[in-house]
This record gives C-alpha cells, structure tokens and sequence, in this order.
C-alpha cells in the first residue's frame, strides 16, 4: 500500500495544525469517554471514488480516524478542502489519499478538476 | 472530381477506411472562411475536395489526452498520430491549428514532448488553451504555461487577428469553485472587455477555450459559471463563433449571431449527456473504437447571415 501522503499545503499551518491536533488529541485522551460506540470506533475508513462520485457523499468519524479516499475511475480527480485544510495531488486510477481527522468539525471538500463532485467528512465532537 | 484517395499500402488499413471509422470522438475540426453559412463536412469529404477550395481554413482539435491508456483507449498517442496524418491529407492545407485543451492526460513532461512532436509533424502554426488535465503538474499550471503560454496573460489567455477573423483563447479550468463549473474569473473577463472594446461590430469573432462556454450539463459540470459574461461581451458582434473541447462530442447549437460547437477527442469518447451514471472514457466493443474516434471539418462563412453550423459526420 502506497505511503499516506501528508497532509495540508502550507507547512506552518501543517505544524501549527499537528500541534493543535496533539493538544485537543490529549486533551480527548484525558476525557472520560461518553461516546457511543461507533462514533469511539477510530478504525481506518475509506471513501471510494467511483463515476465521479464520493461514496459515501457524507462521511461522519471519531476523532483520530484515518480516512483514505481510493480513486477507482479511469480519470484522475482530486480530494481538496475547501477550507483549505488538505489538498491531494492528482489521483490517477487507483491512487489513494489519506487524512487523519483530529479536530471536530465539518470538512467539505471538492474535487478540483471536476467541482461538481463534492463531499464532506464529520468529525464528531465529545459531545456530540 | 480529382480522387485524392491514396492507394491502399499492403497489409495496412485504407486511410479512407478508418477515416470512414473515426467519427464520434474526431478531433479535428476544418474551418473555411467563405461568404455565407458555415458548414462542417466530414473530413472524408474535405480530402475529397468535391468542392472549390475555402480562401481559409484552419482546423480545431482537441483532448488528445497523450498519456491516457486505459481500457477505453490503450494507445491514445496512437491516436493522436492518426488524426495528424489525416491532417497532413488535406488537399487544401489549413492556416493553422487551434488545440481546445487536454494536450495531455496527467500534465507530465513526457506526455507533452509527445503530444509536442506528434502536432509539429503537421507543419501547421499551432494555438492551444489548457484543459484540466493540462494544469497537474505541482506548481499547477507552470509546466503548460511554460511551453504554450508565450505572449499569453494571466493562466493563457490571449487573442489574435488573421483574415479579418478575431480569435480570443480563454482559459476555463483554473480555480473551479466546489459545486461549480467552468471558470473564468473577473481578470480574464475584464481583459476580454478592453480587447475587443476596439473592435467594428461587422468582425467575425471565434472564442475558444476547454470547457464548454455555454451550459451543456450542469450535472456533469459541463459549463462555465461565468460564460455568460463573454456571450454578453461580444453580443454586438454580428458573427461570434464559440470552439470548445472537454465533452468529446460533436453537440452545437446557435443562439442569434453565436454559434456553439463542441469537438471530438482524438483519445476517446464519452457517453452522451445522461445516459450514464457519470461522464468519463466511454469504453467501446473490441474493434469500434475508431468508429467512435474521428474528424470533422467545419467551414465557417462570412456574411450577414446568422452563423450556423452543420456537422456532417465522415460515414454520413
């Protein structure tokens, strides 16, 4: 399996971000868990690219889940958010793109060749 | 009538054969400047030359997506390379070629020096304007600018005079906002504004660029958000002619003096508007494909007449 790419553009922001995401991470840790259990689940999840299409259109995960979108169409798309917070490069046929969400939130991204195609990974909060 | 046919070579397909086969995804587009309609003939019958010479033609081609190689066309430099020698066929021999985007599939420098030594062998002046799939290098865009980019502005727009003819190359696949379409933005649309500001109504004007102008499919993102502006820009031009590529379909229409075409792909084709699941290489039984892939000529005309555009596909 190919190494996860890294992930947001700018690289003060990534670090800034990673040490954001170490503290809420920690901070999560030390919480007594109240979450049920799917959202505690973090196992690795996928969103399959397919007839230019997201699948799952709308993805919701615990905190700390990886997330690896495949591209399984004969056109290469990309994963960018649109705030910017992770941006692929171009996924040709197969080619995979992974995020590890800390931080509770909404995520919508596009693909930037073919806008029209658009998704969002939800990060449950603790107390969601 | 002169038959320009070339004798069959042993042991290798007629050219009129499997010109006869490349209709659907055809990437070249034949244009003569007349005095009236413009018509689009097949290029079975522009090498036919059944009728006196236009006094100038200039082709269009398009999405030869160098690099592709998937199911749908393992060999799409192969391609490429036979809609060039249908090209260098022509009895009358175009101006020159107008290249509407997706030189290349993934932008890699290997696929444009393809693409590059494929075209030049036409020993035609060559125009492009990017599509998406031209714009995928890491600094998004350098690599393309870089080659075709000379004397253009801003992400490769750019525009130019021959025959008394306007050309404007746009470019419309940079910065697509999520959910959108087609792109132009406020810079390239203002410059269109101070570049045909100079213009007499009475100039014939050809737009060009990738992605569609006007919408063909929102759904599949087969528009431009902001095409609007350009059509309402050159509405007092009384012959506006609108190229564009990215669909890999011949589908055109007029609306007033604008007249909408999109072309063929010279890699492959891609199903018609909604009748698939999604847009993307259309793959075609074993042994059709190049009666899926092929080039169409189209002559526009000048008059007073509105434009109109009729395609002949080569079989037809």
């Amino acid at each position: 399996m190919p190494t996860p790419r890294a992930l947001p553009c700018h690289p003060a922001g990534r670090i800034i971000a990673a040490i954001a995401l170490q503290i809420l991470a920690l901070t999560l840790a030390a919480q007594p868990s109240t979450a049920a259990a799917d959202r505690a689940s973090t196992d690795p999840v996928v969103i399959r690219i397919d007839n230019f299409t997201f699948g799952p259109q709308t993805l919701t995960v615990a905190p700390g889940t990886r997330v690896t979108w495949i591209n399984g169409d004969d056109i290469p798309h990309t994963v960018v958010a649109q705030n910017k917070f992770f941006r692929s490069k171009t996924l040709d046929t197969d080619d995979r793109f992974t995020v590890t969400f800390q931080v509770p939130g909404k995520y919508a991204y596009f693909c930037s060749l073919h806008p029209h195609m658009t998704g969002t990974v939800v990060v449950k909060g603790p107390t969601d | 009538m002169p038959d320009h046919e070339s004798p069959d070579e042993p042991g290798r397909t007629s050219r009129r054969g499997a010109l006869e086969c490349m209709i659907w995804a055809g990437t070249g587009l034949l244009w003569s400047l007349e005095g009236g309609l413009p018509s689009a003939v097949g290029l079975t019958r522009a090498l036919a030359a059944d009728k006196p010479a236009a006094p100038f033609t200039f082709l269009q081609i398009s999405d030869s997506h160098v690099g592709f190689n998937k199911p749908a066309n393992p060999d799409a430099l192969g391609t490429l390379r036979e809609a060039v020698a249908r090209i260098r066929q022509l009895p009358e021999k175009p101006a020159f070629i107008i290249h509407t985007g997706d030189i290349s599939h993934l932008s890699k420098d290997r696929e444009f020096d393809d693409a590059d030594q494929i075209l030049r062998e036409t020993g035609l002046p060559l125009f492009f304007v990017p599509g998406e799939h031209d714009l995928l290098d890491d600094e998004r865009g350098r690599s393309y600018l870089d080659r075709y980019g000379k004397g253009s502005r801003g992400a490769g727009w750019y525009s130019f005079d021959r025959q008394g003819v306007h050309f404007i190359g746009l470019v419309n696949v940079v910065d697509l906002k999520a959910g959108g379409l087609g792109n132009l933005g406020a810079d390239q649309l203002d410059w269109l504004e101070r570049d045909v500001a100079g213009l007499a109504s009475s100039t014939p004007v050809v737009v060009f660029a990738h992605i569609p102008l006007w919408t063909v499919y929102p759904e599949w993102g087969w528009g431009t958000q902001d095409g609007a502006r350009v059509l309402a820009t050159l509405k007092r031009f009384g012959s506006v002619t609108v190229l564009n590529g990215h669909i890999h379909q011949i589908i055109q229409k007029v609306e007033g003096n604008v007249a909408f075409h999109t072309a063929r792909s010279t890699a492959f084709p891609q199903p018609a508007p909604g009748t698939a699941p999604s847009p993307g290489p259309m793959k075609v039984p074993a042994g059709e494909l190049r009666g899926v892939l092929g080039i169409t000529s189209v002559s526009l005309v000048r008059g007073s007449e509105p434009l109109a555009i009729i395609d002949t596909p080569l079989a037809g």
